[in-house]
């Protein structure tokens, strides 16, 4: 499975990791003999029903979970010197702004975190806000924005300190058809402009398929990858790429092995 | 007017219900006067005594009304009689020791959320605190000051402090404990230290706790700086006016002291509101 493009080092490499809970119930086991390198610039998807360990992983990559066993490694370094040298930005499920800031506030924050001089943290805020589609916005606090509209400045936040990767835990989960299609657009027009390593936990087959490079799918007890489907998609893709043939062979082989993990543990 | 006109219905049946119990209440005196000189008296003229004694076991509204109006307006704001002179004394201690309250009870929540021994035994220190009477307490923290040469405005403060600080400590450590994990997380995904923590999430998130918290602690404030003035000897303060008035049956002068401590403890919650409404509106999280 380690498949590195021109011999280039991976930026995310694990190997035979495995993260076992201690619960009341006993172990949990949310992940088990995980191997997978993700290269430079990759868009990688993680699919899988709930407890297949997607999450627990892309956790792991962020240092906010550490592996009980096994090695992971984000540019050549362990997680947690990784996260140090703020190597990734980081979108939650929840847009998760400071109601106390405004939307270019909720922006500087990590660039005052991180030390940024004001100009600086004002000319980012005003970058991002542009890459995202929110130009003009900024000044508004995030109650006044649309659930949509708040997630996007989410990601801006996420992506103002220019860090090389971008980790998102179902971003668009608690959002609408409509507004989904549309941010998964926007969010590949980025990922093009930007080149971005991004790492993408989702429930949906369809923006799996639509967005990414590379789709790992899990299964759950014990969380573990059963599919790992590299897309033969072009990197552009319009919306109506998802009636082509190619799209819906992918899309199929995902439900497959959605389901062979399923069978598994019958 | 469709808010007022409900506000009025209660007020005018209080003032009904008060009335009728003045009658009731300081009746007996005026059957008792009445026997005494061999006399027989109507029911109007009962009424009427009942309502204008100058000793009544319940003073009627207007003549409280009358009693708050003269300690208020009718002297010098220099005078022993005046509860403007008196109000003010203890307003200062009041305001001395809600401040040392505020503070304390603010460090104290900060030293709960950051030290884990401090979490685990603190609180019921505080807790035990509040359940032994502030009575018991005051006349010790008069007498152990004094004897340090400590009087005047400290001692009242400091009582007053003590019972201030609780509801701050409780609110503080809601309110700073209140971010979630999603919103801590994402600090440490900014490899954030607990500095930056508390000055950027933390503290602006438990601004709306820590204002419902002083609303509480500033009346709490002005209980227990009347509180403290009653065992000093009572010379100045709404607690000496109290206590001056229950040693003489004054009974119109303690209704008047109450009405004047309750008028002030009303003027401080609304300030405080005022402030809160005012820092959240800035702050952006009053919609």
């Amino acid at each position: 499975m380690s498949d590195t493009i021109g011999g280039a080092p991976p930026v995310i490499e694990a190997r035979n990791l495995n993260l076992t809970f201690e619960t009341s119930d006993g172990p949990v086991h949310a992940l088990k003999d995980v191997n997978l390198s993700i290269s430079k610039g990759e868009f990688v998807s993680f699919i899988g029903p709930s407890g297949c360990g997607k999450t627990t992983f892309l956790r792991c990559i962020a240092a906010l979970e550490r592996p009980t066993d096994g090695t992971l490694t984000v540019n050549g370094v362990t997680p947690d010197e990784a996260r140090q040298k703020r190597a990734y930005g980081y979108v939650f499920q929840a847009a998760g702004l400071y109601p106390w800031r405004t939307i270019a506030g909720n922006i500087r924050l990590p660039l005052e975190i991180m030390g940024f001089d004001k100009a600086e943290q004002v000319a980012r805020a005003e970058r991002v806000l542009d890459l995202v589609d929110l130009k003009g916005f900024g000044a508004k606090f995030p109650w006044q924005l649309s659930g949509g509209m708040q997630q996007r400045a989410s990601i801006a936040r996420a992506l103002a300190f220019d860090a090389d990767i971008l980790l998102m835990d179902e971003p668009f989960g608690a959002l609408d058809e409509i507004v989904r299609d549309r941010l998964n657009e926007e969010l590949l027009k980025l990922w093009v402009r930007t080149g971005k390593t991004i790492g993408f936990v989702t429930h949906s087959i369809p923006e799996a398929v639509y967005l990414s490079t590379k789709i790992v799918v899990m299964s759950p007890r014990p969380g573990r990858i059963t599919d790992v489907i590299d897309s033969p998609l072009p990197k552009e893709r319009p919306l109506d790429i998802r009636d082509s043939r190619a799209f819906i062979e992918i899309a199929h082989r995902v439900r497959e092995g959605l389901r062979a993990g399923h069978s598994d543990e019958v | 007017m469709k808010t007022l006109a409900p506000i009025l219905t209660v007020l005018l049946a209080i003032i009904v219900l008060w009335y009728g119990a003045s009658v009731l209440m300081n009746r007996a005196w005026t059957y008792d006067q009445a026997a005494r000189a061999g006399t027989t008296v109507t029911a109007s003229e009962v009424i009427r005594d009942a309502w204008s004694q100058d000793r009544p076991v319940l003073p009627a509204p207007h003549q409280v009304a009358k009693g708050l109006w003269d300690g208020l307006a009718g002297q010098a704001v220099t005078s022993k009689k005046s509860l403007v002179y008196h109000g003010w004394q203890t307003l200062k201690a009041t305001l001395v020791g809600f401040l040392i309250g505020t503070v304390l009870g603010i460090l104290l929540a900060v030293g709960i959320i950051h030290n884990r021994a401090m979490d685990l035994s603190v609180m019921p220190w505080a807790i035990a605190s509040q359940t032994i009477p502030i009575l018991a307490i005051a006349p010790m923290v008069i007498v152990v000051l004094a004897s340090q040469g400590i009087t005047g405005l400290l001692p009242k403060a400091i009582i007053s402090a003590y019972l201030s600080f609780f509801p701050v400590v409780v609110g503080m450590v809601k309110g700073l404990r209140s971010p979630d994990q999603m919103q801590l997380d994402l600090l440490t995904t900014y490899n954030a230290s607990n500095s930056q923590a508390f000055w950027k999430l933390r503290l602006p998130a438990s601004m709306p706790y820590l204002f419902a918290s002083l609303k509480v602690s500033v009346a709490a404030s002005l209980v227990g700086a009347i509180v403290g003035e009653l065992p000093s000897g009572a010379t100045v303060g709404l607690g000496a006016r109290l206590l001056s008035g229950s040693y003489y049956g004054q009974t119109i002068q303690i209704w008047s002291a109450l009405f004047a401590a309750a008028i002030l403890a009303a003027g401080l919650v609304i300030l405080i509101g005022w402030i809160e409404r005012r820092t959240l509106a800035r702050m952006g999280m009053a919609r």
